[in-house]
């Protein structure tokens, strides 16, 4: 039982490192720009496909990595550019709109460019195989790498965005935008910058999350969702949020998943518990969001909304 | 004076326009029964059906403000009471219509209560998430075949009768419904409490200035368009005789709020509009290629972009009334 909670404790992690890195850029998007886009689970799905066809062309999971991420900056760079731009002006209604008029074209466009059945990615020989963890319970190193580079992104992310000029002005823009582009600030770089920065981040999660899944076009979609409520436990804006909040849904998730069931056993017979279960787990993460939104509305670290 | 004189005629313009929709919409029988197309009818139900659903929504989102994007779920309750009702052997329309509407009340009420703490960003997003919650929920439900769905045993009786198993009967049932509340909400939005829903609107601030609580009107325009939604769907699950949990996708409420943009928000008639040119715009897509969500996504973005208020802006434009 301890090694099973272990286990799941570890899935866990790992699935909210991932959330975290698709949900940075969704909240700094939301906070600074004002934005809403739900073509961002899309970016998620793309960064997988790039690296299926890098690592496929150089036979090379590494080099595949390398070549993605500016590929990401330069998608992240001309869905900027030709759709979100356009969109600043706008209300949240008309954003709505137009990006799940660019999911339905990313979408599409994957099908065709790629086809409808699955790709898989090699996992690099290095990092594939298990470690022992505590006496006969093993864990995929693979899966240990995903936590580790997941946390340097965000070690990385936090001296970014705490302790350079660049990181100054998304706070500032974070809370107010009007008096940062008052006091001269090229706002237009400024949201190109960050757009392109969530666009890496979700590329990359995609990337380094596709030799453990099969990548195809629905992966984008369940994940959007759970990076919205992600976003909104957090507060809008607030990276230390998405952070816990990333951390809380995929524990909650994960563990909700498993032990759920396991916690009904106890008070209901086996198949009434069983089924209880598997109907409540999926739920779980949106009564924890209800249940945050009810005492703050406005999410953890997020500002009052009025 | 002056404002109401102005605001007069466009309004029953757009009654005229709606009774011109009905009566086409009336006609389409004759139409299907002379290309020998008993597929039209079927078509034609879906076609009223999320009308009505588009409807509802232009209810909240145009009158409202509220941006909803989990209106689907509405549409998967209404399906779903028809078949877990018909499962324990209570069959009758009104009924399925009637746990559709009880559900889908307690629903709105709860998320809605929840939702409404909220604002903007916020409230999409929410409503996104409650949406999915439900979404599944009625994957999970195995006796009621999960993820696939389940097909129903016979589409819901009329008063003890078989009738509805005739597409005539049911495209006219659904035509019916859609009048009777297309009535309803014009007189929702026309009330007391709809002009307090269209000062929320504006500006909810003011409103509590005059003491007026916008949270408790806000709440019940919900609620009525919750459940006004859940019709739909008890349609549509009687239309395709079949209900799964692609009824409440988050790609439907996305499209319901297509409709509602397309037709022009804040436009009960416009609503209709949309839900009808939504879904033959698909349907002709369709034919043509089998990528067809590529050329409508591009569609939508340069909709947005280009023509904000739909198809009643650019009417009125031609027309040359201007906001």
């Amino acid at each position: 039982m301890t090694n099973l909670f272990i286990l799941q404790l570890l899935n866990g992690v790992q699935l909210g490192i991932l959330l975290f890195l698709i949900a940075a850029g969704l909240t700094l998007v939301f906070g600074i720009m004002d934005v809403i886009n739900l073509a961002h689970g899309v970016l998620y799905m793309i960064g997988a496909y790039l690296i299926a066809t890098f690592a496929a062309l150089t036979g090379s999971f590494w080099l595949g990595l390398l070549l993605m991420l500016p590929a990401a900056v330069a998608v992240g760079y001309v869905v900027e550019r030709v759709v979100i731009r356009p969109l600043y002006s706008r209300s949240h209604l008309d954003q709505v709109l137009a990006t799940f008029g660019l999911v339905m074209i990313v979408n599409e466009g994957v099908k065709i460019l790629w086809g409808t059945s699955p790709l898989s990615v090699p996992m690099p020989d290095i990092l594939s195989g298990s470690i022992p963890l505590i006496g006969p319970l093993q864990y995929p190193v693979y899966r240990l790498a995903i936590i580790a580079s997941g946390l340097a992104v965000a070690a990385g992310l936090y001296v970014v965005v705490n302790h350079t000029r660049v990181g100054m002005l998304l706070r500032a823009g974070a809370t107010n935008r009007e008096m940062v582009s008052a006091l001269g600030v090229d706002i237009g770089k400024l949201f190109s910058t960050v757009f392109a920065l969530g666009a890496v981040l979700a590329c990359f999660a995609g990337a380094i999350v596709a030799p453990i899944l099969s990548v195809d076009t629905g992966m984008g979609e369940s994940v959007l969702i759970l990076t919205f409520v992600v976003v909104v436990i957090g507060g809008i804006g607030s990276i230390r949020g998405a952070f816990l909040g990333a951390i809380l849904v995929a524990l909650v998730d994960t563990l909700g998943r498993t032990f759920g069931p396991i916690l009904l056993r106890a008070v209901m017979d086996p198949a009434a518990a069983g089924q209880t279960g598997r109907t409540l787990a999926p739920m779980l993460v949106y009564i924890l969001m209800a249940a945050i939104l009810f005492a703050r509305p406005a999410g953890l670290f997020g500002r009052r909304t009025t | 004076m002056s404002i109401t004189a102005a605001v007069r005629p466009r309004v029953s313009m757009r009654i005229w326009f709606a009774i011109l929709i009905f009566a086409a919409f009336a006609l389409l029988p004759v139409v299907s029964a002379l290309t020998d197309d008993p597929f039209l009818l079927l078509i034609g139900t879906r076609i009223v059906a999320y009308a009505i659903a588009a409807m509802a929504l232009d209810l909240i989102l145009g009158y409202g403000a509220m941006v909803s994007f989990g209106h689907a779920a509405y549409l998967g309750f209404g399906a779903y009471a028809v078949a877990i009702l018909s499962r324990f052997g209570v069959t009758d329309l009104s009924l399925h219509i009637l746990g559709a509407v009880t559900l889908s009340a307690i629903f709105a009420a709860i998320t809605g209560a929840i939702s409404l703490r909220t604002r903007g960003v916020y409230f999409i997003m929410i409503t996104l998430a409650f949406g999915q919650m439900a979404y599944f929920f009625f994957i999970s439900l195995s006796s009621f075949g999960g993820d696939d769905g389940t097909p129903l045993q016979a589409r819901s009786t009329l008063f003890g009768s078989q009738a509805l198993e005739s597409d005539l009967t049911l495209f006219y049932t659904a035509l019916a419904l859609l009048i009777v509340l297309f009535a309803l909400a014009t007189r929702i939005v026309g009330s007391r409490f709809g002009r307090v829903l269209i000062g929320t609107r504006e500006n909810s601030v003011r409103m509590e200035a005059i003491g007026l609580a916008p949270f408790r009107y806000q709440l019940t325009a919900f609620v009525i368009s919750g459940c006004m939604t859940s019709v739909a769907g008890v349609l549509l699950a009687n239309q395709a005789e079949f209900v799964s949990p692609a009824f409440m996708s988050w790609h439907r409420s996305g499209e319901l709020i297509v409709m509602v943009v397309l037709g022009g928000i804040g436009n009960l008639t416009g609503a209709i509009g949309g839900a009808v040119v939504a879904l033959l715009l698909e349907d002709w897509l369709a034919m043509l290629t089998e990528h067809w969500r590529l050329v409508f996504g591009v569609f939508l973005i340069l909709m947005v972009l280009y023509s904000p208020h739909g198809i009643t802006g650019a009417l009125e434009r031609l027309r040359g009334v201007r906001k």
